[in-house]
């Protein structure tokens, strides 16, 4: 795997947002490498980055974001430039599912067209038929009929959009796709046939996926390589399995264990959680930004911010405690 | 009986659907049965949830059992009691059943305080004059967000939703619903839109509230894990029907209806099944399938098992019966008839 092509490489990528009260750290130093063929999952909760970071890869982040660090895709600084090679790397080398795609689709406009658009604008010359071809070829790909391409928005369920979403963002054949939350607001089934049309893209086309959740369990299910994210930082990264049914960093844990093994009777009547919220990025904790929440916490664990150390081949954990009893 | 949890189950239904109906007529001027007949009932202090995709029509019927859909046929019975559908019918109803929406934050007013928000159901069902310590509104409200686990309820009085995370704004709606005391707690998807870590609180919390309170809880879900964690009993709905009903361990470890088996499939932590991927989606409740509703996406009859059973054409033309909600373990399944019926 480590041979093939680095399709996406971050790395030391801070984000923060200017506000009127000051900067606001939403990244803060992540290293993240995406090759293809392969599938990269990154975990964490609202406000913990991960969508913030993932606008950076396209340079779409809001104007008041500072970003600083390497942002290369396809061996292109994103964040430098011309605004001419940006547009010509949107769409064709990479694109974005976004979260919410549900309502990002034109209600007014057919959705064979929408799936169209940009085709046409990268590729101006393409003669409508073949346009049209490709728009079937694409349907056919996310395992929608031809005929479906004369439907509007509203006549579609929630999954036949998010395919639509997947059809769109394959049109130009990107060699990377980042899809944040594809499967957020979709039923189990549904969900189920959406990872597993991602995954036959991965394996059919060769392409890279870097893939968004807050749902641990999606991730464990699709992904090769895992980061797990926390006030902006990653703490954890492994392979899927790893992450998600050997945890080692306390934050980890608990999002694994929220999703109760069906049939494990420590579960029933135990649902797991963790007490508080996510910090405020404005004033996050001293030293490791979980402490507060952790259950494991020491005095030493307010003192400095731990580095993510490797505790194993490929194994980074942000945690002083790691292998502590 | 006993509970699973070693407490003795209270005979009687507190709540209970008998062969609810609901049609809507769509414009076209077809009849969609959103709800084909369908039989729950619920007890005191029991935990039941509701189990489906969208489609299934288990949201239609939390909004039947608490009168905000009125069934076409079937009735809806309180302790027994019809509902009747008058104002003062349904202000009963509603002191003794409450509804958590699915989305919190959608559910609260961005221009109420959290304060207004709990209090605007005591003013309503005028529940000071009925509390038997006398509490004051204040009170009732501090002492619902504390149950809500909401703590310390005063400094988040004149909180506006927009300053509470997702978790808090859940926490608000239950504290209003709690601040009735009431004897059932309907919650529709109460963690789909919340974080992980999150979840285990509210869950945790209504676990809390049944315990501490005797509350029965509604869940409706599709997270078969949240079933896993919380509920007694389960029943399976699809396309308007329960298609399996029995308790949480009889239902999610040894499920009969290929429905089900599929589901739980599909849960990604289960890694012992063979995922069972569905093609298709529910089918329009305009046009429910002849014979078994499932039948056109049943994995049983598409590999041929309820071929080699000779049931195939039961499956495509013989209707199946309503399950009754006696609490046993219950499927709705030709295939299933057939193989419990042979001996071993």
């Amino acid at each position: 795997m480590s041979g093939a092509t680095e399709l996406l490489a971050m790395r030391d990528v801070h984000v923060a947002y200017r506000t009127t009260e000051g900067t606001l750290p939403a990244v803060r130093g992540v290293d993240l490498v995406v090759r293809e063929g392969e599938v990269v999952g990154v975990a964490g909760e609202s406000g913990c980055g991960k969508s913030t970071l993932v606008s950076t890869v396209l340079r779409l982040q809001p104007k008041d974001a500072v970003v600083s660090g390497d942002v290369e895709v396809l061996g292109q600084d994103v964040q430098t430039i011309s605004w001419g090679d940006l547009r010509v790397l949107r769409w064709a080398s990479a694109s974005i599912v976004f979260q919410g795609a549900l309502h990002s689709l034109n209600p007014v406009q057919r959705v064979g067209r929408q799936i169209a658009e940009p085709i046409l604008v990268h590729e101006p010359a393409l003669p409508a038929d073949q346009v049209q071809r490709r728009v079937v070829e694409l349907l056919d790909q996310v395992g929608l009929s031809a005929a479906r391409g004369r439907a509007y928005p509203h006549q579609l369920s929630g999954g036949q959009k998010q395919r639509v979403m997947i059809a769109m963002a394959l049109a130009c054949r990107p060699r990377l796709i980042v899809a944040d939350e594809p499967t957020t607001a979709l039923d189990v089934m549904v969900q189920a046939q959406i990872l597993d049309l991602l995954r036959d893209l991965v394996r059919d086309l060769g392409v890279g996926l870097l893939l968004i959740s807050h749902d641990l369990s999606v991730l464990a299910d699709v992904c090769d390589r895992v980061l797990v994210m926390y006030a902006g930082r990653v703490v954890e990264a492994g392979t899927a399995d790893q992450v998600f049914t050997d945890p080692l960093h306390p934050y980890s844990q608990a999002l694994s264990g929220a999703f109760p093994r069906i049939g494990d009777p420590a579960a029933r009547y135990a649902p797991a959680g963790l007490a508080g919220d996510p910090p405020d990025p404005r004033a996050l904790p001293s030293g490791c930004s979980f402490s507060p929440r952790c259950p494991r916490a020491v005095d030493r664990c307010s003192e400095a911010e731990p580095p993510l150390v490797e505790v194993a081949p490929g194994r980074p954990v942000a945690c002083i405690r790691v292998g502590e009893p | 009986m006993s509970s699973p949890e070693g407490g003795p189950l209270l005979e009687g239904a507190l709540l209970e659907a008998r062969g609810v109906q609901v049609e809507f007529v769509t414009r076209s001027g077809h009849a969609a049965r959103a709800l084909d007949g369908v039989d729950v009932s619920v007890r005191r202090g029991e935990v039941l949830a509701i189990v489906g995709e969208s489609g299934s029509g288990k949201t239609t019927l939390a909004r039947t059992l608490i009168g905000l859909q009125r069934p076409t046929t079937g009735e809806v019975l309180l302790e027994g009691r019809p509902l009747t559908y008058s104002t003062r019918g349904l202000r009963n109803l509603r002191s003794r059943v409450q509804m958590v929406l699915q989305d919190a934050s959608a559910s609260l007013n961005p221009r109420q305080t959290v304060y207004e928000s709990v209090a605007e159901g005591i003013r309503l069902h005028k529940t000071v004059a009925s509390d038997e310590q006398a509490r004051n509104e204040a009170e009732l409200v501090s002492a619902a967000m504390a149950e809500a686990g909401l703590r310390p309820p005063e400094r988040l009085f004149l909180r506006y939703p927009h300053e509470l995370s997702g978790g808090q704004k859940q926490r608000v709606l239950i504290a209003g619903a709690l601040a009735l005391r009431p004897e059932l707690l309907l919650a529709d998807e109460p963690v789909s839109s919340l974080d992980a870590s999150i979840r285990g609180e509210i869950l945790a919390l209504l676990l809390k509230l049944r315990q501490e309170l005797g509350m029965g809880v509604v869940v409706v879900t599709h997270d078969l894990g949240l079933a896993w964690n919380i509920a007694d009993r389960i029943a399976v709905m699809y396309l308007g029907r329960v298609v399996e009903c029995g308790t949480t361990e009889e239902v999610l470890t040894a499920p009969k209806h290929p429905y089900t088996r599929a589901l739980l499939s599909v849960v990604p932590e289960i890694e012992e099944l063979e995922p069972v991927v569905l093609t298709g989606e529910v089918p329009d409740p305009s046009r429910i399938p002849t014979g078994c509703r499932f039948h056109p996406r049943c994995p049983a009859l598409a590999d041929g098992s309820a071929e080699r059973a000779g049931i195939a054409d039961a499956c495509r033309t013989a209707p199946l019966e309503i399950l009754p909600a006696t609490g046993l373990h219950r499927v709705a399944c030709h295939l299933d008839r057939v193989l419990s019926a042979q001996p071993g």
